[in-house]
């Protein structure tokens, strides 16, 4: 059985969800998400962090967009956890994405528990979480309110959109829907749509969330309760598709944990066993179980061709973003040949794209960890991006 | 009618080629105009490439096969993507480029017909750089030895090249008239890397032509 420790706090998590230790932007009345799901979202807040600094021209901006369990804190500590950034490899003074030169924004995305409005928030209509009330959305919502956001911050148009995962979604949602706001795209391991077999290992997810009783048709903020048992489990299931057969057998192999032999029965024998028990507990001390049915669904429902009449190409005629596309060797869950879909369908529109498989055992985490193949790509794309766009390279 | 290359490279340019630019990109980078959007296919680590953007202001895009090349030109900043000349090619729609070339890789295809017909597909005009097999110093070897040549140009053993193709000048010009293309400018460069007389026959180029090069376009 899966046990959370006792001492987690879980209300901290909570206040988190409406009182982020981040900067806040609140859109009121005046100012709505339009859903795809056909309702107006209103009033709604979205948290990020910004690293870096503006330039005169308002040209440097970069925006990085998070993968489903991730958050806006990429090169910070992070509040709840105390850990370091998710983005640190890549994003901070002489990384690739260089907070020296680029004026970096990570937000948190509608629908998730960090500070951005979503299912944890509190609903004005109610005074409590809005649990299951809280409508369904996509990622061009998420999107959307990225773009609400950018206009905020007074920025036109973008340097570079990246992201990994759901957040290469997001990338390639942004290219398709403001081309002209978006000078660089960059989507790691990324798909255009969401599989077959994603969506299925997302249902088993939400499924193990649900079928906790805990979980209280999703009230369970308001009963006192937590599902944290089906969340951790979702996350222990998810958990192993980011990794690869090659990785864990490398990281863990057949090796006991704490013992010689084995127990015969079923507590954790196997190192491999204790670290996804890990894996799921320390999630739940920071994630909210309603965000993450209402994140895999945004993700499950992604299908940019579907709105161009299944030509996937028309998403992006006429663009003139430049594109890089990177995937990863041992990336089952969106692998490569997701990659050169996009590749294809951006050639087809005469787009300017870079394609880059890079061989690693990390799986798909391997965007998030320290590649230096990676990391050498994606510094030399901006490079070569930011010189076209006349940025110099340090901002004064 | 066949003409050579205008040699408009400016002083800089060609202190460049001294200064290690293969002769053989330098003779394809003449034949672009400036400012064209090419495709470069098998473009390796991005060398023509980069020499097309520092020389021509051309806007290049790239295919490589293999993945170390890839990332190197990406790292470059370079648009270049993985991918097969036999495969991919018939991804990329009608009239996208102004040229495509195919430097040093035609004999490395499985179907060089098929990978030719894509290129004056997708491009107004195609550019092939290829060593010519009929050079009298590899028909010598081959009468001599009776084995597969192997010269510093090509010095891979029949087993383990990647070459699977290769043709003469003779038979890429009767390739040329079977497709129906029209070819534009050639020039074919001696074992030193200087270029032909243009006026000399064809058989003396097949004789003497250590490697060629060929502007062709489509006949309309």
């Amino acid at each position: 059985m899966v046990e959370a420790s006792a001492t987690i706090d879980f209300s901290e998590r909570a206040r988190e969800a409406d009182q982020p230790r981040s900067p806040l932007v609140r859109f009121g009345a005046d100012k709505p998400l339009r859903l795809d799901a056909k309702v107006d979202l209103s009033p709604f807040q979205i948290a990020y962090q910004t690293y870096g600094t503006l330039n005169a021209e308002r040209s440097n901006a970069v925006l990085i967009c998070h993968a489903l369990t991730g958050d806006q804190h990429a090169a910070n500590l992070h509040p709840v956890t105390g850990k370091a950034g998710w983005w640190e490899s890549m994003v901070g003074p002489g990384r690739p994405i260089d907070t020296g030169r680029y004026f970096v924004i990570s937000p948190n995305v509608v629908g998730a528990c960090m500070g951005s409005t979503g299912p944890a928030s509190i609903n004005p209509a109610t005074g409590h979480p809005w649990g299951l009330d809280f409508p369904v959305i996509t990622i061009r919502d998420m999107v959307r309110a990225q773009a609400m956001l950018i206009d905020h911050l007074g920025i036109d148009t973008l340097f570079a959109v990246v992201g990994g995962s759901m957040g290469g979604m997001q990338v390639l949602q942004w290219a398709a829907s403001y081309p002209e706001r978006v000078f660089a795209a960059l989507p790691l391991a990324a798909a255009t749509r969401h599989s077959a077999q994603n969506i299925a290992f997302h249902e088993v997810g939400r499924q193990a969330v649900m079928a906790d009783p805990e979980w209280r048709g999703g009230r369970y903020e308001i009963e006192g309760t937590n599902p944290r048992r089906g969340l951790a489990v979702a996350r222990m299931g998810a958990h192993i598709t980011y990794l690869s057969d090659a990785a864990l057998h490398r990281k863990f192999g057949r090796r006991f944990q704490d013992r010689d032999n084995p127990t015969f029965s079923f507590d954790a024998d196997f190192q491999v066993e204790s670290y996804l028990r890990h894996q799921g507990i320390s999630f739940v001390e920071r994630f909210d179980a309603n965000s993450y049915l209402y994140l895999t669904r945004a993700m499950d429902y992604f299908d940019l061709a579907a709105d161009c009449d299944g030509i996937l190409a028309n998403a992006f005629k006429n663009t003139g973003t430049r594109f890089c596309v990177i995937s990863f060797t041992s990336d089952w869950l969106f692998p490569t040949s997701e990659s050169r879909a996009i590749v294809h369908a951006l050639n087809a529109a005469g787009a300017r794209v870079s394609f880059a498989e890079i061989e690693t055992d990390k799986g798909h985490d391997a965007f998030l960890l320290d590649e230096p193949e990676l990391l050498a790509i994606v510094r030399g794309f901006l490079e070569g991006a930011g010189k076209t766009r006349g940025l110099p390279a340090v901002v004064k | 009618m066949l003409s050579r290359p205008k040699r408009d490279l400016t002083m800089a340019e060609t202190a460049r080629t001294a200064a290690g630019a293969r002769v053989d990109l330098v003779l394809v980078a003449e034949m672009v105009e400036r400012g064209a959007k090419v495709l470069d296919v098998g473009c390796g680590d991005g060398e023509l490439l980069r020499l097309l953007a520092e020389t021509r202001d051309v806007d290049g895009r790239g295919i490589e096969i293999s993945r170390e090349g890839v990332n190197e030109g990406v790292a470059k900043g370079l648009a270049v993507i993985q991918g097969d000349a036999d495969t991919d090619l018939a991804d990329y729609p009608d009239d996208a480029f102004d040229y495509v070339v195919l430097s040093q890789t035609l004999q490395a295809t499985r179907h060089p017909r098929v990978v030719l017909e894509h290129m004056l597909r997708i491009g107004r005009h195609a550019i092939v750089s290829f060593p010519n097999f009929g050079h009298w110093k590899i028909r010598w070897k081959l009468m001599v030895d009776g084995q597969m040549p192997r010269t510093d140009n090509l010095p891979d053993t029949w087993y383990d090249t990647p070459n699977i193709h290769f043709c003469t000048i003779k038979d890429f010009r009767q390739l040329c008239d079977a497709i129906g293309v029209r070819m534009e400018t050639a020039v074919a460069v001696d074992a030193w890397g200087k270029p032909l007389r243009l006026s000399a026959p064809w058989w003396f180029w097949n004789l003497f032509g250590e490697q060629a090069v060929f502007l062709l376009s489509r006949k309309s």
